[in-house]
């Protein structure tokens, strides 16, 4: 349970300094630090059970059903991590406190933070590999929020852009071969797969899976050719650079390569693809740092070269290089931090990160110079600082490479080429920033000492750069112990860290590294011109003419296929509805099936070319738009008597209520629009659209022969089977729609009332010209309403009430059922608003609709509910029989409220629907009426 | 029997769906409602066709399907709530947009519109001042 604190205590901690923001900056950074501290807390507790080797597990069950599982383990490796991405966040929250300037939000930075805290920790504790995955995404996420913090800046947002594209696109890779690795083992738990390291190796789908893992990993880490994200995230905010490039985002991806090294390492694939990576990396970054006079830039290339010695040391495949890479992650997130405080304190008192400008600060600021010089002597590996010692066992296992030809002697040869640079760029960080003259055209003059507080989290890394560097074994060395025993999985041979081991080979390769860095140093400025002379790809704009041709490519299809025309979108829906459905049918071999034609009879075919008739008439006379209505409606009522042909009483029902309403709605609204269709179309449209419009019915015409004149299996005879048993009702059609398929009606019915409050929103303050004539020019009838009629509709309320409740009742054993009970008191009620007027009717029944359809829903959503408080699962119903006098044997179901919420909302939505549009001619006819009462 | 209800169901498709591409909204809506009937017909007979008697249970020896009959029966009135929603979006847009064009941005006719209805509301007051 712990151990879910670790995860849940940054996510809460994400409100608390938006909270406390208002405060001030002090309360704003102790809240933002309190839930890291107490993550510290936890993971301090549990040091002493994880150094001995135990792991802390926590299993809570997500989606088992795709093995997705919210598990999280404490071993070594995640410990030590952990350590690092609190404290060193921690560290971070104090000298933001400082370093934001009072415009910024500090408040939305520490939530991001914390955000992002949460996800890091997520990433080293997961114990499923997918959840490791939902939780890298959520690094790239909220990474994307803090390097582009200040949003205002057109680079801070490029950058942002370019490391979400990168990291996210590795982060997909990533998911790929999590999955792979998941169909290998059997099992997305960690565990499993680490434990199944020889299984996955010798798997034909490995090497597909270790690409895609590593593609996330390198993209994560920053490894050549993925490293330009990276430098351009440095548009962050110190604060941020100084976490994501020391202790989190980067080492995310070596994390990856060390969780999963039981399982995929030590192969030769793994060897040659891995330590060449880390060796170019390594290498190129190196002299690149040399040669950046951006003060964040020289840190954010020295990062990516850290990372790829790390990488390399992992590819080297042997337990020692595995120690000595954990160490190293260690040394690096400890100074790399504070060099990049540093480097903020610099550019927070000077103004500018330019080393050209920035000279002799020692005079300035003398102790932040001591602080940077000895982080930056660290990162140079100089002996009795803890960069030295993980340097050391770097060099001493590039030397013992064995049987891979002419590797054996480039690792330790590029490897000290590196070290050389390494030396070189932190010298210059130290000469060209605080010595080396006076400082040239500073925006802020003369710099001085930063506020006391921010000072303290470089003095606290600097001296753990000290301890280390003099007593590892007293400090770092049982954490590394642990972690490194996870990585290499179990059987770590007995070693010592210790700062002197002789005069040997890699005390000479440091030595030589150092000598030569301060040569190099020496010739600077040949240096600088011949890089500036030599091929420089930027990246940025690479990628961003990528992303602006990609933007315009999408651009450009978007408005091709996009014009705003609807014509053209139905007819490309058509087209494409005509290609599919030709593709499909191609196959068959005949498209008539052996199934015997049922006998044709004279009634169904003057039925069928009635409809026939009424449908090309509605097209023949769409022109004239009250006669088109007219004829639809006789197609309607015709598709009504299919249904009855083809015994379904109920779809009959159903279908002759809603014609009513819809025409009469229909005619409401054509009220309101010309009533007349303009001759517009242009020839060849017409004969297009004829075209495509026959195709389309002799596609659907063909499709339904070959259908019916084909057998085939239903699931039909399970609800015919348990319709009585299983609903209590003997009209399955019914059982169905409130029974054995509830949940979707309940959905309908939800969709329905959906619909009507929607368009009772969209009538609100429609201000509709109210026409005084028809499309010929003809004045609307002034009469009063119909008295014969009104009065015939009153009589048949009651009647056609009782009719609606008979139907209702009956439902569940004879056709009807709350749909058409529903329609058929929505049908009568709107009789009375056609005989008598919106304002007679709303005098006698001022029923609020939208309130109806709604509790509706909820009548029927809580029946569902209902069956929860005995246990079974939603929407279960429950029936029994009752004995009535005189109707008799009478059943009552619980489907029979849910029934009732249907027709609640039937008849809601129907009439708010009707009832609105209906009172949009209202204030017309009240205008007119006194008007000509006066004429 | 098979072959007509085939037919049925192709002229209305082709009805329905030559309405559709017209540039009035209007007759859209005419033709989403024919080609609604359409196909909730053509679900329908998926079921395939019986005349025997109703799903219902003790009417007779077979039963029709009675799933397309469930599915087609929600199909209706939501069809129904979908026509309502369509028709008084072409209002709206009648109303916010001066013409009744499925586009909106018809130029021709909003000019010859705003006549019309100018013509038409002075025509009005007219004859009720």
């Amino acid at each position: 349970m712990t151990l879910l604190l670790v995860i849940l205590l940054p996510l809460m901690g994400v409100a608390l300094p938006l909270l406390t923001e208002r405060l001030g900056r002090n309360r704003c950074a102790i809240a933002a630090a309190l839930a890291p501290l107490a993550v510290l807390g936890l993971l301090i507790h549990h040091l002493p059970a994880v150094l001995n080797g135990n792991i802390l597990y926590f299993h809570l069950s997500w989606l088992p059903a795709l093995g997705l599982d919210f598990s999280l383990r404490l071993d070594g490796l995640g410990m030590m991590f952990g350590l690092l991405i609190s404290g060193i966040g921690l560290l971070v929250i104090l000298y933001a406190r400082y370093y934001l300037s009072d415009d910024d939000s500090l408040g939305k930075l520490y939530a991001v933070l914390q955000l992002f805290m949460m996800a890091m920790l997520g990433i080293v504790t997961a114990d499923n590999i997918l959840l490791l995955i939902v939780f890298w995404e959520l690094t790239s996420l909220s990474s994307f929020l803090l390097i582009g913090f200040w949003s205002y800046r057109s680079d801070a947002r490029k950058g942002a852009r370019m490391a979400l594209s990168i990291t996210g696109a590795g982060g997909l890779c990533l998911l790929g071969g999590a999955l792979l690795l998941g169909h290998i083992v059997g099992s997305f738990n960690m565990g499993d797969i680490l434990a199944a390291g020889d299984v996955i190796r010798e798997h034909t789908l490995y090497p597909v899976a270790l690409l895609l893992v590593l593609l996330g990993a390198f993209t994560k880490s920053a490894q050549f050719p993925f490293h330009f994200w990276l430098p351009h995230a440095m548009a962050a905010p110190t604060p941020v650079s100084a976490y994501l490039h020391s202790a989190t985002m980067v080492k995310a991806g070596v994390f990856l390569l060390a969780r999963l090294y039981p399982a995929l390492a030590e192969t030769e694939m793994w060897f040659l693809i891995v330590t060449s990576v880390g060796l170019v990396t390594l290498v190129f970054a190196a002299y690149t740092a040399m040669m950046k006079h951006d003060l964040k830039g020289l840190l954010a290339y020295s990062t990516i070269s850290h990372l790829g010695l790390v990488t390399l040391l992992l590819g080297l495949g042997t337990k020692m290089a595995a120690t000595a890479a954990v160490f190293h992650v260690i040394n690096h997130a400890i100074f790399k931090a504070s060099l990049f405080m540093a480097a903020g304190i610099i550019d927070h008192e000077t103004g500018t990160r330019d080393m050209r400008k920035i000279n002799g600060l020692w005079k300035y600021m003398p102790h932040t110079a001591l602080l940077a010089m000895v982080a930056a002597a660290s990162m140079a590996g100089v002996p009795l600082l803890n960069g030295f010692l993980s340097k050391e066992m770097f060099f001493n296992e590039t030397l013992h490479l064995r049987s891979y030809g002419f590797l054996n002697w480039l690792v330790p040869i590029m490897a000290t080429v590196a070290g050389i640079f390494a030396v070189a760029y932190s010298w210059r960080f130290i000469h060209d920033v605080f010595f080396n003259g006076e400082p040239i055209d500073l925006p802020k003059y003369p710099p001085h000492e930063p506020p006391r507080y921010m000072k303290v989290p470089v003095e606290i890394l600097v001296v753990l750069c000290l301890l280390v560097g003099m007593m590892p074994n007293l400090t770092v060395a049982p954490l590394i112990n642990a972690a490194s025993a996870v990585v290499v999985g179990g059987e770590l041979k007995e070693y010592e860290i210790s700062l002197w081991h002789g005069f040997n080979l890699p005390l000479l390769m440091s030595f030589a590294a150092l000598a030569g860095g301060l040569l190099l140093y020496s010739q600077r400025k040949g240096l600088f011109a011949f890089y500036d002379r030599g091929f420089q790809l930027d990246e940025k704009m690479l990628f961003e003419a990528r992303v602006q041709r990609g933007v315009r490519g999408s651009r450009w299809l978007t408005d091709t296929l996009e014009n705003g025309a609807l014509q053209r979108y139905v007819m490309l829906l058509v087209v494409a509805a005509l290609v599919a459905g030709t593709a499909g049918l191609w196959p068959l071999a005949s498209l008539t099936g052996p199934l015997p034609l049922t006998p044709v009879d004279g009634v169904s075919v003057l039925a069928a070319v009635i409809l026939a008739v009424g449908a090309l008439g509605t097209v023949l006379v769409h022109h004239n738009r009250l006669a088109a209505l007219l004829l639809l409606s006789v197609v309607g009522l015709i598709v009504a008597l299919v249904f009855v042909r083809f015994s379904a009483p109920d779809l009959a029902l159903t279908q002759l209520s809603v014609e009513v309403v819809t025409i009469v709605l229909m005619m409401l609204a054509l009220y309101f629009l010309p009533q007349l269709t303009p001759n517009e179309s242009p020839p060849w449209r017409v004969s297009r659209d004829i075209a495509l419009a026959s195709g389309a019915g002799i596609g659907v015409g063909l499709i339904t022969w070959a259908v019916l004149t084909r057998p085939y299996n239903t699931i039909a005879d399970y609800f015919l089977a348990n319709s009585v048993s299983g609903g209590g009702g003997t009209n399955v059609v019914n059982v169905i729609l409130v029974d054995f398929r509830g949940f979707d009606t309940l959905g309908e019915i939800t969709v329905l009332a959906i619909a009507a409050v929607g368009i009772f929103a969209m009538l609100q303050n429609l201000n509709l010209p109210l026409p005084g004539a028809d499309g010929s020019g003809r004045q609307w009838a002034r009469d009063p309403y119909p008295p014969i009629l009104a009065v015939l509709a009153r009589i048949l309320l009651p009647l056609a009430l009782l009719v609606s409740a008979y139907i209702f009742l009956r439902g569940h054993n004879l056709p009807g059922g709350g749909f058409i009970a529903g329609l058929i008191t929505s049908v009568a009620l709107i009789l009375q608003y056609v005989s008598s007027g919106v304002v007679w009717m709303q005098q006698r029944m001022g029923w609020n609709y939208r309130s109806m359809a709604t509790l509706g829903v909820v009548i029927a959503a809580l029946t569902g509910l209902g069956s929860f408080v005995w246990g079974y699962p939603f929407l279960t119903s429950s029936f029994t029989h009752v004995h009535w006098p005189v109707v008799g044997d009478f059943e009552l179901a619980t489907a029979m409220i849910f029934d009732l919420g249907v027709y609640i909302t039937v008849v809601g939505a129907t009439l708010l629907i009707l009832a609105q549009l209906g009172m949009l001619t209202q204030p017309g006819r009240m205008q007119t009426r006194p008007v000509e009462e006066e004429a | 029997m098979e072959a007509l209800v085939a037919a049925v169901i192709a002229v209305m498709t082709s009805c329905g769906v030559y309405l559709m591409l017209r540039a009035r909204t209007f007759p859209v809506i005419l033709g989403i409602t024919l080609l609604s009937y359409a196909v909730n017909l053509f679900i329908f007979v998926m079921g395939r066709l019986t005349s025997a008697n109703p799903a219902v249970i003790g009417s007779g020896a077979t039963y029709p399907d009675p799933l397309p009959q469930a599915l087609v029966l929600t199909a209706i009135v939501i069809g129904f709530a979908m026509t309502a929603f369509v028709l008084v979006l072409a209002l709206r847009a009648r109303a916010e947009l001066g013409n009744d064009h499925v586009d909106g941005n018809d130029q021709m006719s909003i000019n010859k519109y705003l006549n019309d209805d100018h013509h038409a509301n002075k025509k009005g007051e007219g004859r009720s001042l």
